[in-house]
């Protein structure tokens, strides 16, 4: 259970280092977010959340069934869009509108 | 040399509150509100906007008083869940609030379920549907509303300061630079979560932290308490949560929502055998496994593709996990039933009844320190919106405390922080000679809970010999982390981290041996004392008294009697 932050991607805002409930994710050098323990990582998904610059990938790790599947998230006003690339390149997305109460 | 002494941060004000999360948060925003002319400070050792249990969001509020309902019938079945241990002065003074807390939410931003006629849609007798997933950021946003409220994100806590018999400040650390804040305070509330972590989890490999409670609530709250004398009860009574399997993702969702019951590997439903509350349900899981009719499962299959939808897009709200399990694997609930399992134990006043002894205001037995939420023993069932409603009983109480109450002198609070804080400059000086790293020390203590203590390993077994031995060991490991140093301030936090979760499991032990039966099975089996006894009605109470762990037992209250404690 861990999440990728895609360097290339990374502006620095620092939004996930703020976000990380386990301040997991520091700063590298050159003032890129990177995760220093991935193992110690809750899967909450608060950095992805945080992300404006959708850096911010989000797997399962082998030990709890994970294929290599990473998932994003982007936002848009009210807009969640969930999109899960599989290790096949293969892509499904969620929408999913955070004004609407789930139903169960 | 390093200049933690140098770099301290010295501050002084009048409501302290360690921890930011829900509670936190809500004792903060009911402070200013009440008083805009007092100060009030939130430490938080992560920030505010993500920090704690509700980070990853919740999809449900499980505590509320719905129209054919009344706070009495919740407080029965809070007896009933609980097998009788709980405090009916508590209970009730939270339950009357649920529904204050959920007004005030929705004020604050946050999306209910609601009908054509504009009133709330209940899951079950006790829930509201809502979008959580933002909860956190709609808390901290209201935070900010308020001039009176100042937030130091990223300083961890390590030590309440008590001068003479008064709680008058706390001493910390920064978690990102070199530098130690020492604060005193008029009032402290300690509102700091459960502990997650004490034994080896489910996952024990590189998905560690893929577990069911926040895994960075390591119980410092009951951890600060415990060093200090406070009073603490019912830490037996631990919280084992029936969980999907691998991704320890919650099942109320599939079980209230969809109606999924309970079935073994062969198909057949065994709720009614074990009984419904929930430590009982945790007992199903783990003896039917253990008779050789496991897995046990979820029923999903036959619900519908637009349910099924409904469910991915529910779990996204709170454990993205699974939805992505779903996905990745092509194992879809309409399909395939949903495996479920217990998870190692927790200790966590939210659920069950572990922690603070306090009175019906919220006062601990220390003088001037005050408790809200997780940390909170007696009061089973908070959830979020009883987790809320205590922080605001604690901010009540301080407003009215607070006009008998002088400042306390800063020089006093600063010369025992800066004991403290040596401490701390210690463990920074480098060290070549460390032969363990924090993680294996970490490890060696979830190993000794899991075989002696009654973990997953030990089908959630013990016996006297073995918590015996858990308790020899658990020292040992005190001993070794006395001297552990760290080579930056993320180290230093895992190191005082450990420190904490070593003295819960201590003060655990200690209740664990104490109580002569089995009240919960779920969650854990006397093997000398398999079953419940009525001898037991009463509460197993503790607190350190020169370095010792003392036992004492209280009575339970029923009814309107309330249960009050000077100190």
């Amino acid at each position: 259970m861990s999440i990728r932050i895609e360097r290339e991607r990374c502006v620095g805002c620092g939004a996930c280092v703020e976000a990380c409930p386990g301040n997991l994710i520091k700063f590298d050098p050159d003032g890129r977010a990177f995760i220093r323990r991935p193992e110690d990582c809750w899967g909450c998904a608060s950095c992805m959340k945080e992300c404006r610059s959708e850096a911010i990938f989000y797997y399962l790790g082998a030990d709890v069934g994970g294929r290599g599947a990473l998932m994003q998230v982007k936002r848009d006003g009210a807009i969640s869009r969930w999109i899960i690339r599989g290790y096949d390149g293969a892509t499904f997305t969620i929408v999913v509108d955070r004004k609407q109460a789930n139903k169960y | 040399m390093n200049d933690i002494v140098a770099n301290c941060v010295s501050h002084n004000t009048d409501v302290l509150i360690i921890g930011g999360g829900a509670a936190g948060c809500y004792a903060a925003i009911t402070a200013a509100r009440l008083d805009p002319s007092l100060r009030i400070t939130i430490l938080e050792k992560a920030n505010i906007r993500r920090s704690g249990c509700l980070a990853a969001g919740v999809n449900a509020l499980n505590a509320y008083i719905t129209e054919d309902y009344s706070p009495e019938e919740y407080l029965e079945y809070v007896r009933w869940d609980a097998e009788k241990i709980i405090r009916d002065d508590l209970v009730l003074s939270m339950c009357k609030r649920f529904n204050r807390v959920v007004d005030d939410l929705e004020k604050m931003g946050l999306v209910i379920l609601k009908d054509e006629n504009g009133k709330y849609v209940c899951r079950g007798k006790r829930n509201l549907k809502i979008n959580g997933e933002n909860i956190k950021p709609i808390l901290s946003r209201e935070t900010r509303r308020y001039a009176n409220i100042e937030v130091f994100n990223h300083v961890n806590v390590t030590d309440i300061v008590v001068v003479g018999d008064r709680a008058t400040g706390v001493v910390g650390f920064s978690v990102d630079c070199n530098a130690s804040y020492i604060v005193s305070a008029r009032a402290i509330i300690v509102s700091c979560g459960g502990a997650a972590g004490l034994y080896r989890p489910n996952n024990p490999g590189f998905s560690r932290h893929k577990m069911w409670y926040c895994p960075f609530n390591v119980g410092s709250g009951y951890a600060m308490g415990i060093r200090i004398g406070a009073e603490m009860t019912s830490l037996e009574m631990r919280f084992v949560a029936q969980r999907c399997k691998d991704t320890i993702a919650p099942t109320g969702t599939l079980a209230l929502g969809v109606g999924a019951k309970e079935i073994n590997a062969l198909g057949e439903a065994y709720g009614k055998k074990y009984g419904a509350n929930t430590s009982s349900r945790a007992y199903g899981a783990t003896k039917e496994s253990s008779d050789g009719r496991g897995p046990c499962y979820l029923k999903t299959v036959g619900v519908t593709r637009e349910q099924e939808e409904d469910l991915w897009r529910a779990y996204l709200n709170m454990a993205p996990a699974q939805t992505l399990k779903w996905i990745e694997s092509g194992e879809s609930p309409s399909r395939f039933n949903v495996q479920i399992q217990g998870t190692e134990p927790y200790i966590v006043g939210g659920h069950t009844g572990s922690g603070y002894w306090v009175d019906a205001c919220r006062r601990t037995t220390i003088k001037g320190l005050y408790a809200a939420g997780d940390v909170v023993g007696g009061a089973p069932k908070k959830f979020v919106t009883g987790a809320m409603a205590e922080g605001g009983i604690a901010a009540e109480t301080i407003v009215q405390d607070l006009k008998q109450t002088k400042r306390t002198s800063l020089s006093e609070t600063t010369s025992v922080a800066l004991e403290k804080v040596k401490d701390y400059e210690r463990r920074l000086t480098p060290r070549k000679d460390q032969v363990f790293t924090t993680d294996e020390l970490e490890e060696g203590m979830q190993k000794i809970m899991d075989e002696y203590a009654g973990g997953i390993g030990a089908a959630y077994r013990y016996n006297s010999q073995q918590l015996g031995l858990a308790r020899k060991e658990i020292a040992r490991l005190q001993k070794v982390l006395l001297f552990q140093h760290a080579s930056d301030m993320d180290e230093l936090l895992r190191v005082y981290e450990l420190k904490d979760r070593l003295t819960v499991c201590q003060s655990l032990i200690a209740h664990m041996q104490d109580r002569h039966e089995t009240r919960w099975p779920g969650f854990g089996v006397n093997t000398e004392y398999p079953e419940s006894d009525e001898n037991w009605e009463f509460f197993v109470n503790s607190r350190v008294v020169n370095s010792e762990i003392e036992i004492i037992h209280r009575p339970l209250n029923k009814g309107e009697t309330f249960y009050e404690h000077t100190n």
